[in-house]
């Protein structure tokens, strides 16, 4: 019965989504499509954070490498958009790193653990600001053009054919990461999220659990940040930077760790916070601060929890 | 050979300053477990509220009390956000110290622009040093010898007093030194305060020569940072050798690979934690 009520509410949010583009203005269109990229980078951060229980500062590492390896084939190697290439080389990249970096930061725990992320991921913002002749320096990479698929009749230099094209990667992304947390798997990360000894015990190799969580984590980012290239057009280092990482981390709190649907929910609250809000003040920063101190003081078990209270209610 | 001293130096001033706030940051680690985003971000304020004491006062002097402000600002911190309801939630910290990190930054940018500033030198300290070839500014050579003299009075406190045994007792085993009934509360917010006047107070000596910029938090959090992930978690020894480490391989770095300099750094970082994943002086 209660997987009735899900599987219907998650059906009725899918259908709005469907009529997005014919009923509301472009501007918000484009607004949505950003909001779906940055779903599937929150909900990518809680298979670690929400459900293995790593708490993490790096994320951007994965989602802005992804970028960056797309934005240079695009603009540098194939001048022009080259989509199934780019695709699987951005998303083989982002594993790449997170096969790199788990090597040496899985080896720690906790704070150890963030921390060593934290520095790395901002070690190749540190590349990425100062190799102009690659990356462009913080001016970035601008004119990556979208791809035209002719094949399937899909030219995503426009908005809404862009935004269907976003929309079923999400779909993709959201059914993956639902199986990947529902399976066997998805349980053993739960149970060293619990509890690393008892998991131990019962014989698991608690370091290559989580070494596969990492970078099927990273996968799923790296998605997000072939997505959100095509989407901004440009690459610059702020796809790497920490302030990207904690923007992850508050959509997953803010909508509910280790609850997968959840951090979609935060993803939409924050882009849609920092959409308005900047368009109001020049010092969004400081309300965006306030959201971060407010929701750890007075939603810390986050948005998804508490609508599936007052649902049950 | 005077491109190689010069650098050095550069790079034994810069590590002296990365001590000061690596200090504070690692027995903020060690003894609570609290992961402080803003600890760049007390650094910055620490040192536009002292340019700003010192374009008023015309006193460097009085600009480093500019350090007592930031001090204040840890204890209200630590008593209002930290002492009960966040003490052992990694998460949490780290979310509510990186929104006071985007609301400081904001604040800064309000109230001092967004132009790079820089503190003058007081006039004492303001001449050349000539030794050969070699000239170099006596302000950051007195900036060492302050470094040493926090230095000594650092270890004075941990080796040889009293509350330096708790710190360590606290460090080791927290439960334990509460079970023999010492009031480690107390120590605690001092250990909060304390890192946040020389997180300050770095911002205000670091302000003739490193300057004060938008960025520059984020920037000084992650060496000191790496500094304490070097040293190990806890451990002054280890951040002094850390802070040292990073200022040289940061100084060499930025003059002889600039285009990646952040990655020497990160390389130095590797290397360690492949030897000692603990750090060079962590507890484990």
């Amino acid at each position: 019965m209660k997987d009735k009520t899900g599987l219907v509410v998650a059906l009725v949010l899918f259908a709005c989504l469907i009529v997005v583009p014919p009923l509301l203005p472009t501007f918000y269109t484009g607004l949505v499509t950003l909001i779906l990229i940055f779903a599937i980078f929150a909900m990518s951060l809680d298979i670690l954070q929400g459900y293995t229980g790593l708490a993490s500062l790096g994320h951007a590492a994965f989602l802005g490498t992804a970028a960056y390896v797309v934005a240079i084939l695009n603009v540098k190697v194939f001048k022009g958009p080259h989509f199934t290439v780019e695709l699987i080389a951005g998303i083989l990249s982002a594993a790449f790193v997170a096969a790199i970096f788990g090597l040496f930061v899985l080896r720690s725990r906790q704070t150890y653990f963030l921390m060593i992320l934290l520095a790395s991921s901002m070690m190749l913002w540190g590349i990425a600001f100062k190799w102009r002749s690659l990356t462009g320096g913080d001016d970035g990479l601008p004119g990556i053009a979208r791809p035209n698929l002719s094949a399937i009749h899909l030219n995503l230099a426009n908005t809404t054919h862009f935004y269907y094209f976003v929309l079923l990667f999400f779909l993709i992304a959201i059914i993956l990461m639902y199986l990947v947390v529902r399976s066997s798997f998805g349980h053993t990360l739960m149970g060293i999220r619990e509890s690393e000894t008892r998991m131990q015990a019962l014989g698991y190799n608690i370091w290559l659990q989580k070494y596969l969580a990492f970078i099927v984590s990273s996968v799923f980012a790296g998605l997000a940040g072939v997505l959100l290239v095509y989407y901004n057009g440009f690459v610059s280092p702020s796809e790497l930077h920490l302030v990207l990482s904690a923007e992850a981390l508050i959509m997953v709190i803010l909508g509910g760790s280790g609850t997968l649907f959840g951090p979609a929910i935060g993803a939409a609250i924050i882009t849609l916070i920092k959409n308005f809000v900047s368009g109001y003040t020049e010092h969004w920063m400081i309300i965006l601060g306030a959201i971060y101190i407010a929701t750890v003081v007075l939603a810390p078990q986050g948005v998804y929890r508490l609508i599936k209270q007052l649902m049950r209610k | 050979m005077t491109f190689f001293i010069t650098q050095a130096i550069n790079g034994i001033v810069f590590g002296m300053l990365l001590f000061l706030l690596a200090a504070g940051m690692t027995l903020i680690l060690g003894t609570m477990r609290i992961v402080n985003l803003a600890h760049g971000s007390f650094y910055l304020l620490g040192g536009y509220i002292g340019y700003s004491v010192a374009q008023y006062t015309q006193s460097f002097t009085l600009a480093c009390l500019a350090a007592v402000a930031i001090a204040v600002l840890g204890i209200i911190t630590y008593k209002t956000l930290f002492e009960k309801k966040f003490a052992r939630e990694t998460v949490a910290q780290v979310l509510i110290t990186f929104g006071m990190l985007l609301i400081i930054s904001d604040v800064c940018r309000w109230i001092w622009g967004g132009n790079p500033l820089a503190i003058p030198k007081p006039e004492l300290l303001s001449g050349t040093l000539h030794l050969g070839d070699i000239v170099f500014p006596v302000y950051r050579l007195a900036v060492i010898v302050i470094g040493v003299l926090i230095l000594a009075f650092l270890w004075w406190f941990q080796e040889k007093t009293k509350y330096g045994a708790i710190v360590r007792a606290g460090v080791d085993d927290e439960e334990m030194t509460q079970g023999i009934g010492i009031n480690i509360s107390l120590v605690k917010t001092l250990i909060f305060s304390l890192g946040a006047l020389l997180a300050g107070f770095a911002g205000v000596i670091g302000g003739p020569f490193v300057g004060l910029s938008v960025g520059l938090d984020i920037e000084i959090l992650l060496l000191a940072m790496v500094v304490v992930i070097i040293g190990g978690m806890g451990s002054l020894k280890g951040a002094l050798v850390g802070a040292l480490l990073i200022g040289l391989v940061d100084s060499f770095g930025k003059s002889l690979l600039p285009e990646i300099s952040l990655f020497t750094i990160f390389a130095a970082m590797v290397i360690v934690l492949a030897i000692r994943p603990g750090g060079l002086f962590g507890v484990k």
